[in-house]
């Protein structure tokens, strides 16, 4: 309580001294500067963090802070600044005293890209000793990113006082950063610094290394040893990071042709319209979310999992029209089932563009899908991470059905053997629209994931068709395990060619590679065996 | 109101068979064309994608042109005679659009064509604007490297986009390092071959240059982002310049945001992405990247303000948003306008003669002319993602920028210039005084 007290004693005296002396001298250079935020002028702003942030007044953080998140208001007329708190009361920022209300015509301070980061690099500054340990960390980041010499005494008064051991290695590495690049500090503690940055290791601490200039010819043999090795643990990484990505990629191909596996691969329908269920999938996304955002917000993190089950069965159901109505029809005339599939797809294609519009809808990431976390040298974004996470449990989901349920035994039973399936006494048509509807209610659910990857426009399905079918083409038809592993081996390739050869011949030398190998295994990778091959 | 869709779907019919017409029935639906047909009316063709890939941009332009063409006839029309609008939907297939264009010109008879979006449907359509001696106003940034007697280029060469950007980011952010990253086809490929050559005439090297092509659509974009951080940590500030096109945006965004690569680190400059692109997007993670154009939608401005209030009563969508190639049609309608008033006659020959010095004024406050190499004087903007959705505006030329048809950058085109006033010469050497005709 004391602590309290007298903190507030001192506010008050001190609020008392700016009345008292700050009020009537206007012309301070603390107020100069704050007046100038009101010229709408790039440079003149960017002079005014630069004195707000040195200046010392217990209302630099909250300007710049407030400049940081576009609740400082300028007025252009009377050259008056505000500063507006989260809960709408507004205080005067040259003096801190409340205001009633910020005039009509006042705006918030416009920033471009060089001020966010002079912004950054004062709030670094001015939060290094922050009682919250995350602000702290961040400060210490952003002094780091900056590393301008002003911001050395802060960081050592800093250091002296930090007992937090993640806030401590990130102040040394701020430290590190500031010493390197400044003109008159001694070679014990460049190469110290150099050393610090070794241990860093990633390409921020590579970029600054690089970037430093001239130096004293130990420092720069130093630093030369310190790139070679952070290089050559990058290098690794970059594998790591090719696999990793290649990953992702074989999850996204393999949740788009799972579907595709069904429909073409067990049932042996050559489906063009497979990438427009998807594209159905992806809608209904987005409906969802509309409600969502229209009548519940407070369930938005919640819209991919409402709009999984309803993708499903929106494209599950019009998979069971389509075959009901048209595809049942043109059983064992592959021919004419392509033709009236693709016509099929571009229908559907411009009855969604005629209902949502031909541009793109915004399907929005819920909080959970979007942002990244560092594993290592490396970046996974979580949307990515879910996704494969996510296909893997609908393959699972998948396989068991098709094993251990009843639907499941009768639809392998059928596309073995039809007629001894009917004589069974398996009710085949049935079975036949409804193998239809699951890969169709699957490539649905696709569409629900790809929707947080891709645009929601009346051509998704197109630009998976033809990935799709190569999927399943290369892991061998009718084969749910050949599409996964050929899922994966394809996404992994095409990861560990594209840094080679770049995104187009990449794209081309797969091809390639694939057609090769068809002519090599006609069947695929996992061809089927026996007489219901020959059937 | 479907007088057309009959021959469309007959012509389709014909051609392509049960599948083409299925799509041509569908195509004839959405293709919605104007008033009767009438000897008393100046007909106007529009040439631009209502399907397929290039739906998502192009739909815009046929609403802009038919907006422009009521609040003309509210007016009055032209020359005593309404405006008729003819719609035609070449389905964002290249040949389609030849087919498409012979068909306004010869059957539909118009007096002037507005249309296209891509370069190639442009080239497409070339040959049939010569041989019918038509005119076509294309109203989108391009490559450059041509200039045609039978067309208007409304839209920016790469002078009034590409360099000012690159001049823009040199001087006010300190980029020492690029990344020229593009779709792979010929408006990316022609645009970094100038850039490269400007920023190696600026002093920057080789090593400094990073040039990325991916194809149509790529929506895997995790390498390539990975590729940028990884170049952005040399040691020098980078930026990236991007001409990627249309769709295969949404995705880069995304993993840029994703990836945490913040505008204040590495920007991204980009030649194709406007507003409408913006609308299918969260740009919260963007704020700060830049887009380089001749107008935006934020710019205040009286006639800028009455022409989004118009566009959103006529379209009835409060929120409709305008971007650079609508106003450039705007231009390029109202400069036309009054060339057939100045000749009184609709008669291509005459109308092209008296475009060139031309005036109109555009939608950010200045008067853009015609120039005698068909391309107009624009002012250049550089504008900031808002998290809106919306640009502000950074950075802006002086004064109005005259377009290049060649650019001075690429040893083949420094000498040419297009001259259809003095010369009447598209590709004039101004250093052996020849004109290298239409056969290069």
């Amino acid at each position: 309580m004391p602590t309290r007290l007298s903190a507030r004693l001192c506010s008050f005296v001190l609020s008392l001294f700016l009345i008292a002396f700050a009020l009537p001298a206007l012309a301070g250079p603390f107020e100069d500067a704050v007046a100038k935020f009101a010229n709408d002028d790039y440079s003149d702003t960017e002079e005014a963090i630069g004195v707000v942030a040195s200046s010392g007044n217990k209302l630099a953080f909250p300007i710049i802070s407030a400049l940081q998140d576009g609740r400082l208001m300028a007025d252009p007329d009377s050259k008056k600044v505000y500063i507006t708190g989260a809960d709408g009361k507004s205080v005067d920022a040259a003096t801190g005293e409340a205001v009633a209300s910020v005039p009509d015509s006042a705006s918030a301070v416009r920033l471009n890209n060089r001020l966010r980061r002079s912004v950054d690099a004062a709030l670094g500054s001015l939060t290094l000793q922050s009682p919250d340990v995350t602000t702290r960390l961040q400060a210490a980041q952003s002094v780091f990113k900056s590393h301008e010499e002003t911001a050395l005494e802060a960081v050592d008064a800093a250091l002296a006082k930090e007992s937090n051991r993640s806030v401590k290695a990130a102040l040394g590495e701020a430290r590190a950063a500031i010493l390197l690049f400044k003109s008159d500090a001694t070679e014990v503690e460049k190469l110290e610094a150099v050393a610090t940055l070794k241990a860093r290791g990633d390409q921020e601490a590579m970029a600054l290394l690089t970037g430093m200039g001239d130096q004293p010819a130990t420092v720069t043999k130093a630093a030369a040893s310190a790139i070679s090795s952070i290089q050559s643990s990058l290098a690794v990484w970059s594998t790591v990071q090719n696999a990793w990505y290649g990953l992702s990629l074989g999850s996204v191909l393999l949740l788009a042709a799972i579907g595709l596996a069904i429909t073409f691969g067990v049932m042996g329908v050559i489906n063009m319209a497979h990438g427009e269920m998807v594209m159905l999938g992806a809608y209904t996304t987005f409906v969802v979310q509309e409600v969502i955002r229209t009548r519940y917000p407070a369930l938005f993190d919640y819209s991919l999992l409402i709009a999984v089950p309803l993708a499903f069965l929106v494209a599950g159901a019009i998979g069971v029209l389509i075959e009901r109505s048209i595809i049942r029809f043109l059983y064992g005339r592959p021919l004419e089932t392509l033709l009236a599939t693709w016509g099929l797809s571009l229908v559907l294609q411009q009855a969604v563009r005629t209902m949502f519009g031909p541009t793109n809808r915004e399907v929005g990431n819920p909080s959970w899908m979007s942002g990244a976390f560092e594993l290592g040298q490396i970046t996974i974004t979580y949307n990515r991470l879910w996704i494969l996470v996510f296909t893997l449990a609908v393959f699972a989901i998948l396989l068991a059905m098709l094993r251990y349920s009843a639907i499941g035994l009768e639809m392998r039973a059928v596309t073995q053997n039809r007629r001894m399936a009917a004589s069974m006494g398996i009710a085949t048509s049935r079975v036949d629209a409804l193998t239809f509807g699951l890969g169709s209610g699957i490539a649905g659910i696709a569409g629900v994931a790809l929707s947080q990857i891709d645009n929601v426009s009346p051509n998704l399905g197109q630009s998976y068709i033809i990935d799709s079918f190569m999927v399943v083409v290369f892991g061998g038809v009718g084969n749910l395990w050949g599409t996964l592993v050929g899922a994966f081996t394809l996404g992994i390739a095409n990861k560990f060619l594209e840094p080679v050869a770049g995104a187009v011949l990449g794209k081309i030398a797969i091809l390639v590679l694939i057609i090769l190998f068809i002519q090599k295994r006609p069947r695929g990778l996992f061809a089927l065996k026996g007489r219901a091959v020959e059937a | 109101m479907f007088n057309k869709s009959t021959h469309d779907i007959a012509a389709s019919f014909s051609r392509r068979g049960v599948l083409a017409a299925t799509a041509g029935l569908m195509l004839g639906l959405a293709s919605i064309s104007g008033a009767k047909a009438a000897d008393d009316t100046i007909k106007v063709g529009v040439l631009h994608s209502l399907s397929g890939t290039m739906a998502i941009s192009e739909t815009t332009l046929k609403d802009t042109i038919l907006f422009l063409i009521d609040e003309q006839n509210k007016k009055g029309g032209v020359l005593g005679k309404k405006l008729e609008a003819v719609v035609v939907d070449p389905a964002s297939n290249w040949p389609l659009f030849a087919e498409k264009a012979r068909e306004l010109i010869t059957k539909d008879k118009v007096s002037v064509v507005f249309g296209c979006w891509t370069s190639v449907s442009r080239k497409s359509v070339l040959p049939v604007f010569k041989e019918l001696n038509n005119i076509l106003f294309y109203p989108v940034q391009y490559e450059g490297e041509e200039s045609e007697r039978n067309v208007f280029y409304t839209g920016a060469a790469p002078n009034q986009q590409a360099i000012p950007a690159v001049d823009y980011l040199m001087k006010d952010e300190k980029v020492k390092r690029w990344v020229l990253a593009g779709t792979d086809y010929v408006y990316p490929r022609t645009t970094n071959k100038i850039l490269e050559a400007y920023l190696k005439s600026k002093g920057v090297a080789q090593e400094d240059i990073m040039i990325n092509y991916t194809p149509f659509g790529h929506s895997d974009w995790q390498t390539i982002v990975a590729d940028i951080k990884k170049f952005g940590s040399a040691g020098k500030k980078t930026a990236v310049v991007s001409t990627i096109n249309g769709d295969a945006n949404v995705p880069f965004y995304k993993e840029l945001g994703n990836q945490g690569i913040k505008a204040k680190d590495i920007p991204v400059v980009a030649f194709s992405v406007g507003e409408e692109e913006l609308a299918g997007i969260d740009t919260k993670p963007l704020v700060g990247h830049l887009a380089a154009w001749n107008y935006f939608e934020s710019i205040k401005n009286p006639a800028n303000e009455k022409f989004i209030k118009d566009w959103q009563t006529y379209t009835k969508n409060p929120k409709r948003v305008t971007n650079d190639p609508m106003e450039a049609h705007v231009i390029g309608f109202n400069m036309w306008v009054k060339a057939v008033e100045k000749v009184k006659s609709t008669d291509p020959d005459k109308v092209i003669d008296a475009l060139p010095g031309i005036e109109a004024p555009n939608l950010t406050g200045g008067v853009s002319k015609m120039l005698p190499n068909h391309h107009i004087t624009k002012p250049v903007f550089i504008g900031e993602i808002k998290a809106n959705g919306q640009f502000d505006v950074v950075w802006k030329t002086p004064s109005l920028v005259p377009g290049d048809a060649w650019s001075k950058e690429l040893d083949g085109s420094k000498d040419l210039i297009g001259d259809w006033v003095g010369k009447k010469c598209g590709n004039f050497n101004t250093k052996t005084n020849k004109c290298l005709g239409s056969g290069s």
